[in-house]
């Protein structure tokens, strides 16, 4: 969920227009720690587990990801492994970050916990170190304090609901990844065709895996789209002598 | 089990964090494996909205959650805020899950 950019026009940012972007990041994403809460508790996570997620975890796809496949009756390490696929997107937030920030060693392993798709967002938007550090901050703080304030209402909330299928909220967990998968698409990109390719080839083979494997392994098989899809174009290319477009294909993420 | 679960994803997340703020950048920064790291989380998405939206147990099923999930997708084309996208999904399966009944 990486919200529109703030503007970088500007070469040093003041203070103040730092902080009300990363406040109004971190409170509106903060808040919807509520639906991770309820979802959470209604896959059949007591309060303490959904609430260590939370603050523990503190990455929301791979959060929804681990509960969904525990409460469809995933194997707990099959299911942890899906969770930690969503994760690897993290590594690469806090390679650009890393570079920006220029924190100290000893400051790294407190960033680490908060280099996640808002944060990241945020701090890559500023034009200068020192508003970079200050956005990363603010996000950061604000995100971690409100999600697990909302993580906590929700899950006490939703024991309060009874069964949670009747207020349809399976499908919050479906409806959270739809939101984070539409900015890394689109479709109408003609430069981004893989990432469509990507997606519909995972979708096939999760499906096709089903009946035959066991809960929260088909995620594990559809993930190997991606190096497919890879193979498949540099193998055209390769046929077609299309260089420039190899080139292009590996060079942007 | 469901706690070692939690355990291993903590750890495993904090981890691949906590990676990418401390390996040079030369190491990851290769196109091919940037590439890779792009595509594995559209997939890994892409799979999981499939699964929990047509999945139940070990058949495939369409039921109210595909209704909720198309609520969803039409939320996402009018560019509603995040929270509305979830809270269609949400009240559009209960909806055709009362009447349906």
């Amino acid at each position: 969920m990486i919200p529109t950019p703030v503007e970088t026009d500007h070469p040093a940012r003041p203070r103040g227009a730092v902080i009300r972007d990363a406040l109004g990041v971190g409170v509106t994403v903060g808040l919807s720690g509520f639906a991770f809460g309820v979802t959470s508790t209604g896959s059949g996570m007591t309060i303490a587990q959904t609430c260590a997620l939370s603050l523990l975890v503190f990455t929301g796809a791979s959060q929804f990801a681990l509960v969904g496949a525990l409460g469809a009756g995933g194997a707990p390490l099959a299911a942890a492994a899906g969770a930690l696929l969503l994760g690897v997107r993290n590594t690469f937030y806090g390679l650009r970050l890393s570079q920006l920030l220029g924190l100290p060693g000893a400051a790294r392993p407190f960033a680490a916990h908060w280099v996640i798709d808002e944060t990241s967002a945020v701090a890559l938007a500023q034009p200068d170190r020192r508003s970079a550090r200050l956005g990363f901050t603010v996000t950061g703080a604000s995100l971690y304090a409100g999600w697990n304030l909302t993580t906590l209402l929700g899950a006490l909330g939703a024991s309060a609901l009874g069964d949670p299928a009747a207020w349809g909220l399976d499908a919050a967990g479906p409806a959270v990844f739809l939101a984070l998968l539409a900015p890394m698409i689109r479709p109408g990109d003609v430069r981004r065709r893989q990432e469509p390719a990507v997606a519909a080839l995972a979708v096939l083979a999760a499906l096709a895996c089903v009946p035959f494997l066991p809960q929260g392994v088909p995620v594990l098989v559809a993930v190997l789209a991606a190096p497919a899809v890879l193979a498949l174009s540099r193998l055209r290319h390769l046929t077609t002598g299309g260089r420039a477009a190899r080139r292009r294909d590996e060079g942007e993420i | 089990m469901v706690w070692a679960a939690i355990a291993v994803t903590a750890f495993g997340c904090y981890a691949m964090k906590l990676l990418g703020l401390s390996v040079p950048a030369a190491v990851l920064e290769r196109p091919l494996v940037r590439r890779v790291a792009a595509l594995v989380p559209i997939a890994a998405l892409a799979a999981l909205i499939a699964l929990q939206t047509f999945a139940d147990g070990h058949t495939l099923a369409l039921d109210a959650r595909a209704a909720g999930l198309a609520a969803a997708v039409v939320a996402l084309l009018l560019r509603a805020p995040f929270l509305v996208v979830v809270a269609a999904a949400v009240v559009v399966t209960a909806a055709v899950r009362a009447l349906t009944g």
